[in-house]
């Protein structure tokens, strides 16, 4: 321990941290805009900066480490006269239209501003001008608005591993962007909307399907169909200001009736059936028919990141769509017969916690018979946004429950959302499919919690499967590393692109109430809501789901049959937009 | 890409890739690609991106922070007008206005036969002579917009254009 002076009181802090974290401990938040406790050290805002007595100039709290003895000055006229000038200059080069700006009201540097008490405009003049770029389906660049914090080139780079983006130019021509000026749609992004996530203003956002929805939901000609993502219930109360931790299933399905949906279901009933042909297609891998280890499919992020930096593993990777891609064929198909509708009249929309979904939701790859089965998939932030756009006032309405067919789950449909979920509700079908026997204990606890790569073993039958669990891009890259040196380490591994799995998803609300993007205690609390949802329900494996047995008799046959596979599977194939590709594992 | 010069900068590459942190060579690779082909194209850049497996975006953001690096094919003769505030004083700004009418070529750009690159420079260190500009290495001193049409002009002869 040493002693520092922080404002003119002694505090007593461990060695070896910045002066921020200092302060932080003797209870001052400093402002700040470039730093992330999960990112490395950036020191490129300066808004940080603070007075250290004997030092000439001030320095950047979130870099500088502490000393027996310093003296620390957070908020002397110097300090905070200095600090309002470089948060004034920083905007003096941004755009002057917080009215009109998607992230009024929800925008770092707008509080941050605020924060240090901008109150006019210093320079007029000359501003940075660039087209927008709005190619991508998922992720849009309105380079006008960056600061140049450089968050998101550092969570491409340090957590994804992917590195699509850097900075580009110098000095007033700095910018942020992927590769030779490309547009983020033919670049090596994989859509995880992580940097979206992180960006403290309007740059980087999901591209918005809202106008188009609200058209949809007031066409009378249509039927619209919604579902929505075990983790948009478990995050969405953050939209409206409350913590995280409660699963606001019934209420949201209520909400999207008041929205004008005329069938509200639930992705977590695909989320079963995605279960019933994993685990079945597993256990056909296990017996010798196709490769291991298996690699589950339903992160669309990854889907895209291991078609371009992984294609060596297509063989090894699971042919289930994801879970709403599945909902959306069973809607066009067997839904449609159902009520006796023409599938072109009905308009598919899904709420994800996910931005790379909008990629997913136009691959080809998921057309039947020449159809689009998903029409729009939208973000949590965008849900937010539509129902207070529509007065909606989620924590004010009564909850109600999905609509049948496809709205009924198991627990092991609710864990999909965290990282491990997959894996548990795959094991606890796979086990009674191979064994015929009850799985005694259901909670598989090795396949839980944050570990940036989890392992496991459980018997099934003849054999003991080893599994593995990872979360994030960049620890996918580590854990496929190892695999490529030892295919027979594994028999069975959950990808997840985003940090803790789809509950840390790029379209999640953006982190409020104190809290930081990929801030663990946030994520457990994301994740307890799903757990606890789990815990109290009376079905907890995807094979017991009664409206799944119903749509395998009515409908499928069973699973990985041949409608099955038309409707519910797919193929993959290397997409190396070429020599922009390092190997992966940078 | 002409092979020979591909394998010219391969053989240059994996010298770099036996040592300790190759991707810290980067810009020693960028230079002798130019020195290669006069400029970067994506391709060359690609194929640096995948020898060394350094992302392209970084070696993107490197090639657009130095000046040194060019990302367009350059012309033959390079002419570079000195817009520092000696020149620019004595009329340097007609002289590149009247060196962009002549060639029809923006600063930065190549003329379409390939044979002049237009481009502004901060000094040259010949003030004395000003205004004044280089072509690849010679100096033209006490320019005037007429003078430099011809100087032009002389080039062209030389080329049998």
């Amino acid at each position: 321990m040493i002693k520092v002076h922080i404002n003119g009181r002694a505090y007593d802090v461990v060695e070896n941290i910045t002066i921020m974290q200092a302060a932080t401990m003797a209870g001052y938040k400093i402002p700040r805009l470039c730093y992330h406790p999960k990112l490395s050290f950036f020191g490129g805002c300066r808004v940080c900066i603070v007075e250290v007595e004997g030092m000439k100039n001030f320095v950047a709290s979130c870099t500088f480490p502490v000393k027996e003895g310093m003296k620390i000055h957070t908020n002397t006229e110097a300090v905070r006269k200095a600090r309002k000038e470089i948060v004034e200059l920083i905007l003096d080069n941004h755009p002057q239209d917080c009215n009109i700006c998607k992230r009024n009201g929800i925008c770092e540097l707008q509080n941050l501003a605020r924060v240090v008490g901008v109150e006019e405009r210093a320079f007029e003049g000359e501003r940075k001008s660039y087209e927008k770029d709005n190619a991508s389906p998922c992720i849009t660049n309105n380079q006008e608005k960056c600061i140049l914090c450089g968050r998101c080139v550092r969570v491409c780079s340090e957590i994804q591993n992917i590195n699509a983006i850097d900075f580009t130019g110098r000095g007033i021509n700095t910018r942020i962007s992927p590769a030779f000026d490309i547009s983020f749609k033919d670049s090596v992004c994989s859509t995880c909307g992580q940097c979206v996530n992180v960006c403290p203003t309007a740059t980087l956002m999901e591209h918005d399907y809202i106008k188009e929805t609200f058209e949809v939901l007031n066409d009378k000609s249509k039927i619209k169909v919604v579902q929505i993502a075990p983790s948009v219930r478990a995050a969405i109360g953050e939209y409206f200001g409350i913590k995280p931790g409660k699963n606001w299933e019934k209420e949201t399905a209520a909400a999207l009736r008041k929205l004008g949906f005329d069938y509200v279901f639930d992705t977590q009933f695909t989320a079963d059936l995605t279960i019933m042909e994993e685990a079945s297609e597993f256990l056909e891998r296990l017996g010798g028919k196709g490769e291991l280890p298996m690699i589950t499919s339903c992160s669309s992020a990854w889907m895209k990141a291991m078609e371009q930096f992984y294609p060596d593993l297509i063989p090894n990777v699971s042919s289930c769509r994801s879970p709403m891609s599945m909902m959306s064929s069973i809607i066009k198909t067997y839904f449609a017969d159902k009520i006796g509708a023409d599938p072109k009249n009905i308009v598919s929309v899904a709420f994800m916690c996910c931005v790379a979904k909008k990629y997913e939701a136009q691959r080809p790859e998921l057309m039947v018979d020449g159809m689009r089965m998903t029409d729009y998939a939208l973000t949590t932030r965008e849900l937010g946004w539509m129902l207070k756009s529509a007065g909606i006032n989620l924590p004010d309405i009564k909850g109600e429950e999905f609509d049948s067919p496809l709205g009924m789950s198991s627990g092991a449909g609710t864990i999909f959302g965290v990282t491990g979920g997959v894996m548990e509700a795959a094991l606890r079908t796979a086990y009674e499919f191979a064994t015929g026997k009850t799985l005694g204990d259901i909670d598989i606890l090795s396949a839980r919690g944050n570990q940036g790569i989890k392992e496991g073993k459980i018997d099934v039958g003849q054999t003991e499967v080893r599994f593995a669990i990872s979360h994030g891009l960049g620890n996918a890259a580590k854990l496929l590393n190892e695999v490529r040196k030892d295919k027979n380490k594994y028999h069975f591994i959950e990808i997840m692109a985003c940090p803790g799995g789809c509950i840390g998803g790029g379209g999640q609300p953006y982190a409020g109430l104190g809290s930081e993007p990929f801030d663990v205690s946030l994520l457990k609390l994301r994740a307890s809501a799903l757990y606890d949802s789990d815990k109290t329900k009376m079905i907890r494996k995807s094979h017991e789901n009664p409206d799944i047995k119903k749509l395998y008799d009515e409908f499928l046959g069973k699973p990985l049959s041949e409608k099955s596979h038309k409707l519910l599977h797919t193929h993959y194939k290397p997409h190396t937009p070429k020599g922009i590709i390092p190997k992966a594992g940078k | 890409m002409s092979d020979t010069k591909r394998q010219e900068l391969k053989d240059f590459i994996s010298e770099y890739m036996q040592k300790d942190n190759p991707s810290s060579y980067l810009i020693a690779v960028l230079h002798k690609a130019q020195e290669l082909y006069g400029y970067l194209a994506r391709e060359t850049m690609e194929f640096i991106s995948e020898t060394m497996n350094v992302p392209a975006a970084n070696i993107w953001g490197v090639a657009t922070f130095y000046h040194y690096f060019n990302l367009t094919p350059r012309g033959k003769y390079t002419i570079s007008v000195c817009l520092g505030t000696a020149c620019y004083v004595k009329g340097a700004g007609e002289v590149m206005e009247a060196i962009k009418e002549e060639l029809h070529i923006k600063e930065g750009e190549t003329t379409k036969d390939m044979t002049f690159t237009l481009q502004e420079a901060r000094c040259l260190g010949a003030c004395g002579l000003a205004p004044v500009m280089m072509v690849n290495g010679k100096i033209h001193g006490d320019l005037t917009p007429k003078k430099v049409v011809e100087i032009i002009k002389e080039y062209r002869k030389k080329e049998g254009k």
